[in-house]
């Protein structure tokens, strides 16, 4: 498929319109290197100047303008018995499918005769799913999601309703605080250098406006989005 | 090779396109319904962050930048997507791009392609190719999926289905989905919504192959991201077993600090959102124990005459970041919708893109389909100065006689006069006194010689009987 000479062609009229008949220079390559290495924060917005609990609050409210729902509980061991409570409030069904990620196993899942619980990826069937968030940003009411053995990315697509577990401490500014993490991650000699395949912000649940402009959830993606927010500070 | 490289547009037809999308009802009455929407949506974002402006410039700073050095980011990236088990094409024409798509897909035997939006796939007309070669290309975003039922181009950049009513959609999915019951509901928009819903998830699964577009490519990481609200684009790439994406390239930036900077002003500028629902960052095929996600995972860099563009006075609507904010704000494209335009990109960013990319002999003329309001400039978050480049685009085509004879005759009698000037102000003195006296009666002409097209639709003036530069030279200067 040439596309060999393709990459050489298209190089070289890139060359040719900045005036250059090759690469560039050394000494500009190295600032170039220098810059990405660097990654420099631009402006941030001043909205996430406060503290902590500041920024839960802000979380929380950006969140619920984009149609998530929130509860708060003060520690893990009230997270089932959120999530039942929720579930059956909705009148959604009880059977879920839920991460298999050792930060949920912290939960008293099993004395919660509530819920039927698998662990895994979902199945077009699905209807619920419950994962925890690694991190969440208070500048717009964002969830982060990083893929991984014990965190699948389906989980957070394929059921009608998605539930998150977010402990109140991973709440962070922005989404530059998010790539810091990602990089922290990456630099882990047991991943291979490598982030992450699919990294998910994912603000308020699935929407579209494709007919008549009129806005309307669960376009593909989740229909609700319940966020429970465990106050662990 | 069933691949082509024809560009199917209607663009030479502006005239008569926008004729008849005027006087077309549906669409003048989905038109209305869009029109508030898109822009109180931005301006309440805009107000929503001081900071709003600033971005802006950080925006166009981090842009020009790349497009100073993209051989070196493009090569940067290049290397990283290879470090993550990715895959890069290079492709220079729209064939090139097809053909390296066909021979992914026939390498997986793939009967089935999953897309999630994207404008590049509509540039490169990738459907027709698959299609073309026994493989069902199936539009999952929900404008798209509409439209593809129609046979119709996108007629909006990020609202592909705007120029339709729910009535029309109705009728559709009515015509289309003929597995379900006749007598169902289908009234409300949600009820569209769902019944699309239903008939989607299931092809899900069933495809061999994802396409996306890319919003973003980071030379840092190798990484693409797409901004979506849907989640079909998720779905579209997370599921199938291979993931080709899409994307010009002058997508990328240095990285991902710049593109939040971008991200910032993007959702805001297109839908009046903080931010969209999903922004999804995707770096390689999956990883050894994830247990989903795409076993192979590649690129294709299009270039489809962008390079050209560089390095002219073009290269500023490289900056562009496809929110559609131009069009949006823009009386013409509110007038006559997208299609009118006759090729994939409309509106203001249209009439000074697809000239650039499918040639001037076949767009030439979408620049004149411009009031010059300067709103189009003034709403992009990239500060691409759309009119000035129409003004180009029109010089171009008058230079390759590509304008109307009349008008070339009109200028040429009038280059005559301007370059004598004693001659000049006998002719339009002479000119002021015939109207005038044409006008005598009401005060108004209701037709003048070789203005017809001017007074077609409504009367002008009659002048009172002197030009300014003799009333300026009689004292009358207050």
């Amino acid at each position: 498929m040439a596309t060999d000479s393709n990459r050489d062609q298209i190089l070289s009229s890139l060359r040719r319109s900045r005036g250059r008949d090759g690469p560039v220079d050394e000494a500009t390559a190295e600032s170039l290197r220098a810059r990405i290495a660097g990654h420099k924060r631009n402006i941030v917005p001043a909205r996430t100047d406060t503290d902590h609990a500041g920024l839960v609050d802000l979380f929380e409210t950006m969140a619920q303008k984009v149609f998530a729902t929130t509860t708060r509980v003060s520690d893990m061991a009230e997270v089932p018995d959120a999530v039942a409570e929720y579930l059956r409030g909705a009148n959604l069904p009880s059977e879920v499918v839920m991460a298999p990620d050792t930060d949920l196993d912290a939960a008293p899942w099993a004395d919660t005769s509530m819920l039927e619980i698998r662990r895994g990826v979902p199945d077009e069937p699905d209807q619920v799913s419950i994962t925890s968030a690694p991190s969440a940003v208070a500048e717009t009411g964002t969830l982060a999601m990083y893929s991984g053995p014990a965190h699948p990315s389906t989980l957070n697509f394929v059921p009608e309703t998605h539930v998150v577990v977010l402990p109140a401490s991973r709440v962070v500014k922005s989404y530059e605080d998010v790539f810091d993490a990602v990089r922290e991650l990456t630099a882990d000699p047991d991943r291979g250098g490598l982030p992450p395949r699919t990294v998910n912000f994912i603000t308020g649940p699935s929407r579209s406006g494709d007919i008549e402009q009129t806005l309307l959830l669960g376009a593909h993606g989740p229909r609700r989005l319940h966020i429970v927010i465990v106050e662990d500070d | 090779m069933t691949t082509s490289s024809t560009v199917h547009s209607t663009s030479r037809n502006f005239k008569n396109n926008a004729r008849d999308q005027l006087a077309n009802e549906d669409l003048q009455a989905a038109l209305n319904k869009a029109r508030g929407h898109f822009v109180d949506g931005r301006a309440t974002a805009r107000d929503n962050l001081p900071e709003f402006d600033d971005l802006r410039d950080q925006a166009r700073g981090i842009k020009d930048h790349t497009l100073e050095h993209l051989d070196f980011y493009l090569e940067a990236y290049e290397e990283k997507v290879v470090e993550s088990g990715g895959h890069v094409h290079w492709a220079r024409t729209a064939a090139d791009a097809q053909q390296i798509v066909l021979d992914i897909c026939r390498s997986v035997d793939a009967k089935q392609v999953n897309k999630g939006k994207s404008m590049i796939g509509e540039e490169i007309e990738i459907n027709k190719a698959l299609e073309a070669d026994g493989i069902r290309p199936i539009e999952t975003d929900l404008g798209e999926y509409i439209i593809q039922l129609r046979g119709e181009l996108p007629s909006h950049i990020i609202a592909p289905a705007v120029h339709l009513t729910k009535a029309q959609v109705e009728a559709s999915f009515r015509e289309n989905h003929t597995e379900l019951d006749e007598d169902r509901v289908l009234e409300e928009p949600l009820s569209l919504l769902d019944e699309a819903r239903t008939i989607l998830r299931k092809k899900y699964f069933e495809a061999e192959v994802g396409i996306t577009g890319a919003n973003l490519l980071i030379a840092e990481t190798g990484s693409s991201i797409i901004v979506t609200n849907e989640g079909n684009g998720d779905l579209s790439q997370l599921i199938p077993k291979v993931h080709i994406v899409l994307a010009s390239l002058e997508k990328i930036v240095p990285t991902l600090e710049d593109a939040a900077t971008i991200l910032r002003v993007l959702a805001r500028s297109a839908t009046g959102q903080e931010f969209s629902s999903y922004t999804t960052l995707s770096t390689g095929p999956k990883r050894e124990g994830d247990p989903d996600g795409p076993e192979q995972y590649h690129v294709i860099l299009l270039d489809n005459g962008r390079t050209d563009m560089l390095g002219t006075e073009f290269e500023e609507m490289l900056r562009c970041i496809r929110c559609g904010a131009c069009m949006n704000h823009c009386p013409v494209y509110q007038s006559v919708g997208g299609h009118a335009y006759g090729w994939v990109y409309p509106g203001p960013m249209g009439s000074v893109l697809s000239p650039g990319l499918i040639g001037v002999d076949e767009a030439g003329h979408l620049p004149n389909a411009s009031s010059f309001c300067g709103r189009c400039e003034e709403v992009c978050p990239m500060h691409i100065p759309l009119p000035k480049m129409m003004r180009h685009w029109r010089e171009r085509e008058f230079e390759s006689h590509l304008s109307p004879g009349s008008v070339r005759v009109g200028l040429g009698v009038w280059s005559f006069f301007a370059r004598r000037p004693r001659l000049y102000q006998l002719a339009t003195g002479l000119q002021m006194r015939m109207l005038s006296w044409m006008g005598r009666k009401r005060g108004r002409l209701s037709s003048v010689p070789l203005a017809k097209g001017w007074t077609k639709y409504r009367e002008l003036p009659a002048p009172q009987g002197r030009t300014f530069q003799s009333r300026w030279r009689s004292g009358e200067r207050v």
